[in-house]
């Protein structure tokens, strides 16, 4: 055993400095919090600005009724200006009904292809492709629609105008359909694989392993794709602009040209003066959107997440 | 032995029907969509040429190329980089190394996804409302590219975050041992590793962002520009609103020059999408434990 | 026979609570410097809880409650302001190899770089130093840019013992580090741990009872939360016991 002497604990103990390396850690603890909240303060500050631009419109000429219920969005008229966006809505709805229509079977159809059946190198091959899709720009999609599916439409349909809720439904579908893919094959993929092993050793085929006991498995994720497509539909800008033709009404066939609400904002916010009731009124339209694709993000995160709603 | 009974048969005829039935579902997704890439590539070829991408457009914009517009682009992209990726990574870092598991972390995580679902003409609006006016950067190069960058903010996010993630918990057990500070863990082990990962992040913003039409409409691209903009308080041109334009805004328009613009844009965004995705699957092979 | 040896670590009346469940409890005792001191006893005993207790690691657990005090040198541990300055002075090296992913060279360079060392000669001797130490330096010195990350098992914790030695502790901290490491390298690592001894103090946790023997100046036996018996290490196994549960451990009884 050593006999040293015991050194005094203050100068043994000048290890417990504050220095720049513990001065640089706790700036940067403070900086990348910053960061963090960064997307709640955008949140709330994407709110707090389209509101401010159309309070003047809910203070002043805005009446729940009309504006809810009414299907006449006049803002220009000469004789009664009324700001009704049912008409838009309707406008909204059908385009995106029509597209889950038909983006939802067959986005679920080519999940199921991808994640149960296909393997290796079709496999590889259909993911990238399927993402490659999703990459493509609205406004590519927009263009598709005017300058491919209106041709077609008014040739195979026989139908005067192209341009209506069945050409934006299309083209919608096609567009929501690649993104609802890969999140219904991620929920397809979450589910264990013990599932099926415990399945298939019962006997039974892909098929019924599938249908019996995957899909169920995986029933929350798959709504979760389902409503992330909806609310994409609801906020589809570009695409819906071009191809749903400048009809402000409520359809009564998929031939019928409609407006939809983000197009509306899009087309006529550039024609108004800044602060006019026009302007507001549009502003409140994207309150409006804002609110619904709020509300449809909150209910597919929790569903996703598995907790049931009330 | 084991022959196939009366059900089973049935059961693997269903097998079949449904492999089939699904197979071709999914071709009847893909296929369309292949054949317009293919009709845009034949009637928009013709038009893409060397002169179409470096010269400016002429004859109210019928005849010429687009270059203001692929500039504008290109800057816009480059502006909105420079804002949300050091904002991104750090909110990143914040969430994957020091984040506790609390309601305050929940919500932020909520705040992330609810702005990747906001329509992008509210993001418009909300540029507008904020950049164009109340911060008085009128409508320019700043604030579209603003407004584009925190569109695309959660994409940042996320794909960082998620390279964090994947780096093992060990490494940095072992550095704070040893009298390792937060930050220098971070600086010397979790983030050179992650780079590929917010690299691939990155790429795939810059191809969202290149496709983006409403947010830059009221922000600060404009139809045409007879000059190119020499800052960022200018405004520009861009080429998905360059799209919009020769697409319904310009009459007597030739058929093919459109088709040529939406040609270079989707070939822009998809290139772009496919380097991310090689980036990724080079990732997959080069591990590093 | 009492030798005037500085207290290194003094343990008054430790506790550790994981959430509302114990892990030590009532820990009393003194480890002195330059000495080997073994810890002992079977799994879930709170052995390496104690030992994250020391370095301060028990911060990035919120769960993780510590009572009573731990001095290290005289100083209050939970006291400390730079916590960092406190682990850069303790080493650990924990049963799970782990193999940075940097060269093998940065591996154990990476604590003098952090403590200010950029001199590269005199990097490169500590880097030797330590890895000769650590029984590794014939192994890597012909590839010390090959991925540390990327070493077998037994190379890793090697590894991870010079980058401990690399911090020039005054208190090494081993975790049954001869889990990972075969019997003739152990034995190797033990010679190395003999002479260390006169450098720093050292707390060998191990399951190896005759490890304990061969090594530990005095040897503390924890069961189940509590620490059973603190003293001599040879007496614990032919002396006199506080507790007969600790000779039965010893003699293989029982864990």
């Amino acid at each position: 055993m050593n006999n040293k002497q015991s050194t005094a604990p203050e100068a043994v103990n000048d290890f417990d400095q504050l220095n720049r390396d513990w001065y640089i850690d706790k700036a940067v603890q403070i900086l990348v919090f910053l960061g963090g909240i960064s997307a709640i303060i955008f949140i709330i500050g994407i709110f707090v600005f389209i509101s401010k631009e159309g309070f003047g419109f809910l203070l002043g000429d805005f009446s729940f009724k009309e504006f809810f219920f009414s299907p006449n969005w006049r803002p220009t008229s000469e004789n009664k200006v009324t700001y009704g966006i049912l008409a838009l809505i309707a406008g909204t709805a059908s385009v995106t009904g029509l597209a889950m229509l038909i983006a939802i079977p067959f986005s679920l159809g080519t999940a199921i292809f991808i994640a149960e059946f296909a393997t290796g190198k079709t496999r590889e091959f259909l993911k990238i492709t399927v993402e490659l899709l999703a990459a493509i720009p609205s406004v590519v999609w927009g263009f598709i629609g005017l300058a491919m599916m209106n041709p077609l439409i008014i040739d195979i349909f026989d139908v005067p105008v192209g341009l209506n809720v069945l050409n934006a439904g299309i083209i919608l579908g096609l567009m929501a359909a690649p993104i609802m893919t890969s999140i219904a094959e991620d929920a397809l993929k979450a589910v264990p694989d013990r599932y099926r092993e415990a399945a298939e050793a019962m006997g039974a085929t892909r098929w019924q392993v599938i249908y019996k006991v995957v899909l169920p498995a995986a029933k929350n994720g798959l709504l979760g794709a389902v409503l992330l497509g909806v609310g994409r539909g609801f906020g589809e800008t570009m695409a819906v602009l071009m191809a749903t033709g400048h009809a402000i009404n409520i359809p009564t066939s998929v031939f019928d040209s409609v407006r939809a609400l983000t197009a509306t904002i899009a087309a006529e916010l550039g024609e108004t003066a800044v602060g006019s009731s026009h302007y507001q009124a549009l502003f409140t339209i994207g309150i409006s959107l804002f609110v619904i694709t709020f509300i449809i993000n909150l209910i597919a995160d929790l569903v996703v997440r598995g907790v049931k709603k009330g | 032995m084991f022959e196939a009974t009366q059900i089973n048969r049935k059961n693997l005829g269903r097998e079949k029907l449904s492999r089939i039935v699904l197979g071709g579902m999914t071709a009847i997704l893909i296929l369309p969509v292949i054949l317009i890439l293919g009709t845009l590539i034949y009637k928009g070829a013709p038009v893409v040429s060397f002169d179409f991408l470096f010269t400016s457009p002429t004859n109210g914009m019928t005849a010429g190329g687009i270059f203001p517009a692929l500039l504008g682009t290109i800057l816009l992209v480059i502006v909105a980089l420079l804002a949300s990726v050091p904002l991104g990574v750090a909110a990143a870092i914040y969430l994957s190394e020091y984040a506790p598991d609390n309601w305050f972390t929940r919500t932020i995580n909520l705040a992330i996804i609810n702005l990747a679902g906001v329509p992008s003409i509210v993001h418009a609006l909300f540029g507008l409302g904020a950049f164009v006016i109340f911060f008085r950067f009128g409508t320019s190069i700043l604030a579209a590219s603003l407004t584009l960058a925190i569109m695309t903010l959660p994409v940042v996010i996320v794909a960082t975050r998620e390279s964090l993630q994947a780096v093992p918990m060990a490494f940095r057990e072992a550095c704070w041992n040893m009298g390792a500070t937060r930050w220098q863990t971070i600086r010397r082990i979790v983030l050179p590793n992650a780079v590929t990962g917010i690299l691939t992040g990155v790429i795939l913003e810059v191809s969202r962002t290149a496709g983006e039409t409403a947010p830059i409409m009221f922000t600060g691209a404009v139809f045409f520009l007879p000059f190119l903009p020499q800052g960022v308080f200018d405004q520009t041109m861009a080429l998905s609103l360059h799209l919009f334009v020769v697409s319904t805004q310009v009459p007597e328009m030739p058929e093919a020059v459109p088709y040529g613009v939406a040609l270079v844009l989707i070939g822009l965004v998809l290139l772009m999408n496919s380097v991310s995705i090689a980036l990724r699957m080079y990732l997959r092979g080069k591990k590093k434990w | 026979m009492v030798n005037q040896a500085t207290v290194k670590l003094g343990v008054e009346n430790l506790s550790i609570h994981y959430g509302d469940e114990a892990a030590l409890e009532g820990v009393s005792f003194d480890i002195r410097e330059h000495e080997i001191f073994g810890i002992i006893g079977p799994a879930n005993a709170g052995k390496t809880s104690f030992l994250k207790a020391i370095n301060r690691m028990d911060v990035f657990n919120p769960n993780m409650k510590v009572g009573g005090s731990i001095k290290f040198n005289g100083l209050d541990v939970s006291k400390v302001r730079n916590v960092y300055g406190l682990r850069r002075r303790i080493g650990v090296v924990f049963p799970l190899p782990v193999g940075l992913p940097l060269s093998v060279y940065d591996n154990v360079a990476l604590a003098p770089r952090l403590a200010g060392q950029k001199d590269t000669a005199e990097l490169n001797v500590i880097v030797e130093r330590c890895l000769t130490r650590a029984a590794l330096w014939d192994e890597v010195k012909d590839r010390l840019d090959s991925l540390g990350s990327m070493l077998s098992g037994g190379q890793q914790q090697r590894l991870t013992i010079a980058r401990a030695l690399s911090q020039e502790p005054e208190l090494l901290m081993l975790d049954e580090f001869s889990i990972a490491v075969d019997p003739v390298t152990t034995m190797r690592i033990e010679d190395v741990l003999k002479e260390l001894k006169s450098e720093m103090t050292i707390i060998l946790v191990t399951n190896l009872v005759q490890q304990a023997r061969r090594l530990a100046d005095r040897t503390a036996f924890f069961l189940e939360g509590n620490c059973l018996d603190v003293g001599i290490t040879e007496d614990l196994f032919t002396g006199e016991v506080s507790d007969q549960r600790t000779r039965d451990y010893v003699e293989g009884r029982f864990g």
